[in-house]
């Protein structure tokens, strides 16, 4: 059974359709990719996702529930983590501050008990050690160990990058939706990200949904891709199958280079 | 010397209801980038609430003037919070909600703030009210100095009001939302982090900041008039931004320093030249510094 569904989503923005009839099934830990070229809606579709748009028609089904009708802090906390195309980190904050700021919905301290922190042996100081200790091992897991203390408006971008995708981590998501989480890295940081998100899989569990236009990353860690176009699914499938589809070949360079394309394939 | 140091603790009490009321302003900022201009007003609103609670413990209940003291101060906290989230809600609630530009925003902040004096002019008339003394002043001698209780009172109670305040901001965890709604409200509630209930809880700290403000200056300077919000609001909302609007250490920074030199000008010049002189060096400085003391540039994102 999927654990996530789109079922005829479409949002329309006045009189421009951003996402037509687009429907979606994700399994559990699978890695699902969404392409297509610019303005094709794949932002568009995580934030219908992510409750910041209201969809106009159609449903998203995340473990059963509706999340269609929640708000975005809402579906965050029923396990739906998410990261930017461009970086929206807390720049007023250190890295440290930034993936305890994730840790916000896991904790259970209100304002009374915060008074007694300083207490060794306080729910709450057991409580901040224990959220330390999560924020911790994801500082280790992503190498962050360098850049923990300092603001993060001074991190180069592709540290950025590794900070929001570690804050995404530390709320802990079943399902984490990375809107092109390469985009702007080097070679180097690229193939780190790789084998982090294929360890996030595998160690945390996590289902992901990514936005990516780096189709070697697309090949590389995705078990099925979905492929839109002006708002509407053009192609749905396995990566090399996606890839050769004439549609899809059209959508990025134009149906005369795609046909040609198609005949050298053949011949 | 004297003469100098008795300024200076002049500066300080003043000082000190500046930056009470300042710390809303910058609180309500930092959160919503919304100037609460009805502020002064709420600060006005604490007066009147101690002074009718008081009169009712002395009078009709009959209590103490040390149990009337403990029992108003919380009392008008609560009523100034109050008020507070009644405006948030009906105000800049739907506004904010309608995505409204800024601008009306502000403007209905002014008419918020008209609506509390205006509200009080007409219910309760333009007489002044004289407030009941709680504390019998004592004046504490040495060195040539003169200070009374009450003064060290509202000096203290500034001091402990910002010590609270920076620690909610620094050290909990509605504090690290209300600092990361500052900087991004739009990534915030993908944190789990609700937002309405944020603002929220900002307008209950400002408010209850702005109605302990009321109470110190009525104890103070016993006098109180439906207008009386309006001056003293606009100049903790300019001690606010001299020391960086949005960052509680420049509202209580900022407060101290607008009284220093308001105080500072009053004994050089003539007393009438006081706000002339000190609002013009103000603007010098802020010529320098547009963000104020503690304020940063931000980047705004296109």
């Amino acid at each position: 059974m999927p654990i996530f569904e789109i079922k005829n989503l479409s949002m329309v923005f006045g009189g421009l359709t951003a996402l037509d009839n687009v429907s979606l099934s994700v399994e559990k830990g699978s890695t699902t990719a969404v392409i297509g070229p610019n303005g094709a809606g794949k932002t568009t579709l995580f934030n219908c996702i992510s409750g910041l748009y209201k969809p106009s028609s159609g449903e998203v089904v995340f473990k059963g529930q509706r999340l269609t009708d929640k708000k975005p802090h809402q579906i965050a906390n029923l396990g739906v983590g998410r990261t930017f195309q461009n970086i929206e980190l807390f720049n007023n904050m250190t890295t440290l501050e930034n993936l305890m700021l994730g840790r916000h919905m896991h904790m259970k301290t209100g304002l009374w008990a915060s008074c007694t922190w300083w207490r060794r042996g306080s729910k709450a100081c057991r409580l901040e050690i224990d959220h330390r200790a999560r924020v911790e091992r994801i500082i280790d897991f992503l190498d962050l160990q360098s850049a923990r203390n300092r603001f993060v408006g001074g991190l180069p971008y592709g540290t950025q990058k590794v900070v929001e995708l570690g804050r995404a981590l530390a709320t802990e998501p079943e399902l984490l939706l990375l809107d092109e989480p390469v985009a702007g890295m080097n070679l180097e940081e690229k193939q780190d990200l790789l084998f982090w998100l294929q360890d996030i899989k595998d160690q945390f569990g996590v289902t992901l949904l990514i936005i990516e236009h780096d189709m070697r990353v697309v090949m590389e860690i995705s078990d099925k891709v979905m492929v839109l176009n002006y708002g509407k699914p053009i192609a749905y499938g396995a990566p090399d199958e996606v890839q050769k589809n004439p549609d899809v070949l059209a959508a990025y360079i134009g149906d005369e280079q795609a046909a040609a394309q198609a005949g050298g394939q053949h011949a | 010397m004297e003469y100098f140091f008795q300024n200076v603790l002049n500066a300080l009490q003043w000082g000190s209801f500046y930056a009470l009321i300042a710390l809303g302003y910058t609180l309500v900022y930092g959160v919503l980038s919304l100037i609460n201009f009805a502020h002064g007003d709420i600060f006005m609103v604490g007066a009147y609430v101690a002074y009718f609670a008081a009169t009712m413990f002395l009078g009709e209940v009959g209590l103490g003037p040390g149990v009337t003291l403990a029992l108003i101060v919380p009392l008008t906290m609560l009523a100034t919070a109050c008020v507070g989230v009644a405006l948030e809600r009906i105000a800049y609630r739907p506004l904010r909600r309608k995505g409204a530009h800024r601008l009306y925003v502000v403007i209905t902040a002014l008419m918020c703030g008209l609506i509390l004096e205006n509200g009080n002019l007409a219910l309760l008339g333009a007489s002044r009210k004289s407030f009941p003394e709680l504390v019998p002043t004592t004046v504490y001698a040495f060195a040539g100095l003169s200070v009374t209780n009450l003064k060290l009172a509202v000096i203290a109670t500034a001091v402990a009001a910002f010590a609270v305040l920076h620690f909610i901001v620094t050290k909990t965890k509605i504090g690290l939302a209300m600092r990361g709604i500052a900087w991004d409200s739009f990534a915030i509630p993908l944190m789990g982090v609700p937002p309405d209930r944020i603002i929220v809880f900002t307008f209950i700290l400002g408010s209850g900041m702005a109605g302990l403000a009321g109470v110190m200056f009525a104890m103070a300077y016993p006098v109180l008039e439906p207008y009386m919000g309006a001056l003293i609001g606009w100049k903790a909302f300019i001690a606010a931004v001299i020391g960086g609007i949005g960052d509680i250490r420049g509202a209580f920074l900022g407060g101290f320093l607008l009284a220093f030199l308001e105080i500072g000008v009053a004994a050089v010049f003539p007393s009438t030249m006081r706000d002339l002189i000190a609002f013009s060096v103000l603007l010098v400085f802020m010529w320098q510094r547009p963000t104020g003391v503690f304020g940063v540039a931000r980047n705004q994102k296109i």
